[in-house]
């Protein structure tokens, strides 16, 4: 990092700070404040680092970006905004990194549960959000970790008591509506002992650089289940950092599924660590065009016996996009009977895409079954000629091998409405001209 | 293009020409035989064809001519040629042509894409069905359907005229509804691929149809569903190839002509009765005669 774009976010931070909420909070400030300089001393992520070695951030620092005390909804388009709205969800609508309570509906919530801003959670209950933030994921996990415990300006607070099945599930919108902006939301979703919850995460924004930030720490209690799907559509020339970190207690279930289709450049990072007789079931689906990069990295730490893990992403790249994949899968010397299985399959489709892939098992118990598998390659010659000896033209036949390559992990969202959106940002990228959309 | 529309021209041919009271007596039964057209087009017509696979010359100059509503079979030992010939009539890529002509109803068929081959009526049953996942069946069966309408200017299949007919005729291979919905070949046994080759033969009716090797690594009781289903596409209208290594194929279905591939040239054709003699004496015996 240089010195002068350090020195430039210090002096955005310094002219920032009181504004950031939980300004009252003694543990919060120190906890902001070591952030900031852990990220002052490191800078943003160099590829000098394992972790970072494919994805090259340094174009982030050619450029300020700079964070807003309130959330300017007047700014958003709300018939492009209703596009992403899921109609069968409670939504809530943050707006450069500012609940908007103006775009966001929670009608119909059940009582029992606790959805709201995360500034509000702040003043009302301080205690319970200090027992969880900054526990899922450590400042020194990386610097964009860091980063967004620096400056987050606001996110959501949701918490599911014991036993609670969310009937609706609840959608977090993150709006980005201008240019040069920087958007970052720590979110903390709670699903206490049994209960049962889905949460959807979506990013969109404007077509202009802009940097979004987020990390999401998760908690999903005893015997729980929590489902957790993002689609990340940002806008064409937007850079996007996203962190789910969880934390899985016993016999708990953790469902996610993860769409990375927006952006210039889009990192995000999963990390489970799972109790005994625990299940993760992670998925993904990256689809670059033009010169979109999408780096994907998961992280399944299996410490205690019985868990169960699945994990299985995909990539499609196009044009001159580039996709990277990290796995890893780590078991536990006490992580007995470990089940896990991990793949990896990528569609190359010009000559220019690329993907760098690597999955990685780090074993210490000897009484486990792990299992990976990676491909990277073009549509099969062999496919097309047998489509076309049934009367379809190569072009369609290209067309609907690739989207059914990729349709796979759109077909596992049962939720319609989500569904919808993500059929029609798969279509919209990769245009499927002969496909009969009614029959898929 | 010109292959729907000729038939189409010469089926009705009789009737203008009776309208007309034509001074020609055509005999019905003529009609029914298709000598008159195949004087003039043969179904499918094969002349001095040389294909090489690399700088390996494959097929040495075969010639083979059928005829509209015929029954042909090609047997041959391993390596003659067999399946090379039928990769090439439908288009797959990677084999160089280096002499002779393929007519097929009239058109040099070597000249149009795989795709249009197939529109105009030539269908591959493959030997080895090709397992296309996350698409099912019944959506490929729908879009090859609408392709071939589309190529002859019609509109697309009504939807649930379209079930009724799939249904219909999935039954006559005795497979399940449950095919309909599961993708294309994946996870099919050996038997359930080439039961599914004859349903999509029976679904988009082919003038020309090709059997590769359809009787290779079936049982008994396979063999004698996918003879049924063949055997209850013959028509008049309607020609077959059948590829095979073996004999017992042609104990079901019946063929009107036998060849003998070897060493990329027919060397020998005859009535069924040669298949008989073939396989009493050998592969041996014609690769003598060929050499």
């Amino acid at each position: 990092m240089t010195a002068q774009f350090a020195s430039q976010y210090s002096s955005e931070y310094e002219n920032n700070v009181s504004l950031l909420p939980g300004q009252s909070l003694d543990w919060l400030k120190s906890l902001r404040t070591e952030a900031f300089e852990s990220f002052s001393s490191t800078g943003f992520p160099s590829l000098r680092e394992e972790e970072w070695r494919y994805t090259n951030v340094s174009a982030i620092e050619k450029k300020l970006f700079s964070p807003q005390a309130i959330a300017d909804s007047a700014t958003v388009d709300k018939d492009w905004l209703a596009e992403f709205i899921l109609d069968d969800c409670l939504t809530v609508v943050l707006v450069n990194g500012q609940l908007s309570s103006e775009l966001s509906s929670l009608e119909g919530l059940s009582e029992q549960v606790t959805v709201q801003s995360m500034a509000q959670a702040l003043e009302q209950q301080p205690e319970t959000v200090k027992k969880y933030l900054a526990q899922a994921v450590s400042n020194d996990e990386h610097s964009f970790v860091a980063f967004n415990t620096a400056w987050f300006t606001d996110g959501l607070f949701v918490h599911i008591p014991a036993k609670v099945i969310l009937d609706k599930p609840i959608q977090l919108l993150h709006v980005v509506s201008q240019s040069e902006c920087l958007s970052t939301t720590r979110h903390l979703l709670i699903a206490d002992e049994m209960s049962e919850a889905k949460v959807i995460e979506t990013f969109v924004g404007v077509d202009q650089a802009y940097l979004s930030a987020a990390v999401t720490e998760v908690f999903v209690g005893k015997n729980a289940e929590l489902s957790l799907f993002k689609l990340q559509a940002e806008g064409d020339k937007a850079y996007h950092f996203g962190g789910t970190y969880v934390k899985q207690e016993r016999d708990s279930r953790f469902k996610h599924h993860n769409f990375a289709f927006g952006g210039l450049l889009a990192r995000n990072d999963i990390h489970t660590d799972l109790d005994v007789a625990s299940e993760c079931d992670l998925n993904g689906l990256s689809l670059g065009i033009k010169r979109q990069h999408i780096d994907n990295h998961t992280r399944i730490n299996h410490l205690q016996p019985h868990a169960i893990s699945r994990e299985l992403y995909k990539g499609v790249f196009n044009q001159r996009a580039r996709g990277v994949f990290q796995g890893l899968v780590f078991v536990a010397e006490d992580a007995q009977k470990t089940d896990s299985e991990m793949n990896n399959r990528n569609l190359l489709l010009s000559a220019d895409a690329e993907v760098d892939t690597k999955p990685q098992l780090e074993i210490y118990a000897d009484d486990v079954k792990c299992a990976h598998g990676v491909t990277v390659g073009q549509l099969d010659e062999k496919s097309i000629f047998y489509l076309q000896s049934r009367c379809v033209d190569e072009e369609t036949a290209r067309n609907m091998l690739t989207f059914a390559f990729a349709n796979e992990m759109v077909d596992k969202v049962q939720l319609k409405s989500l569904h919808d959106i993500l059929l029609k940002q798969l279509l919209k990228r990769f245009p499927q001209s002969g496909v009969d959309k009614d029959w898929l | 293009m010109f292959p729907r529309a000729a038939w189409e021209r010469i089926m009705d041919a009789p009737a203008s020409h009776d309208a007309s009271a034509s001074k020609i007596a055509f005999p019905r039964s003529a009609w029914e035989r298709d000598t008159t057209i195949n004087q003039e087009t043969k179904m499918l017509k094969i002349e001095n064809l040389h294909v090489s696979v690399g700088d390996k010359p494959i097929l040495k100059g075969l010639n083979l001519e059928i005829n509209a509503g015929e029954v042909h079979a090609i047997m041959g030992p391993n390596g003659a040629g067999k399946s090379t010939l039928s990769h090439v009539l439908s288009g797959k890529p990677g084999y160089n042509i280096t002499e002779g002509k393929v007519t097929y109803m009239g058109e040099d068929l070597l000249d149009m894409d795989p795709e249009i081959r197939s529109r105009e009526g030539v269908f591959l049953a493959f030997q080895y069905p090709v397992e296309i996942p996350g698409v099912s069946n019944i959506y490929l069966l729908k879009a090859a359907l609408n392709s071939i309408r589309k190529h002859n200017g019609l509109d697309e299949v009504d939807a649930m005229d379209f079930l009724t007919m799939v249904k219909d005729k999935i039954k006559l291979l005795e497979m399940d509804e449950k095919f309909l919905y599961r993708a294309v070949n994946e996870g099919f046994s050996g038997g359930e691929k080439k039961r599914n080759e004859i349903l999509q033969a029976a679904i988009l009716e082919p003038k020309l149809c090709i059997l590769d090797e359809t009787d290779s690594g079936l049982d008994i009781d396979a063999l004698k569903i996918v003879a049924e289903g063949v055997n209850s596409l013959r028509a008049a209208e309607r020609s077959f190839l059948m590829i095979t290594h073996y004999q017992r194929l042609l104990d079901y279905i019946k063929p009107d002509i036998v060849h003998v591939l070897a060493d990329g040239q027919i060397v020998k054709s005859g009535g069924p009765e040669l298949a008989l003699e073939l396989e009493a004496k050998g592969y041996q015996w014609v690769e003598g005669q060929a050499a």
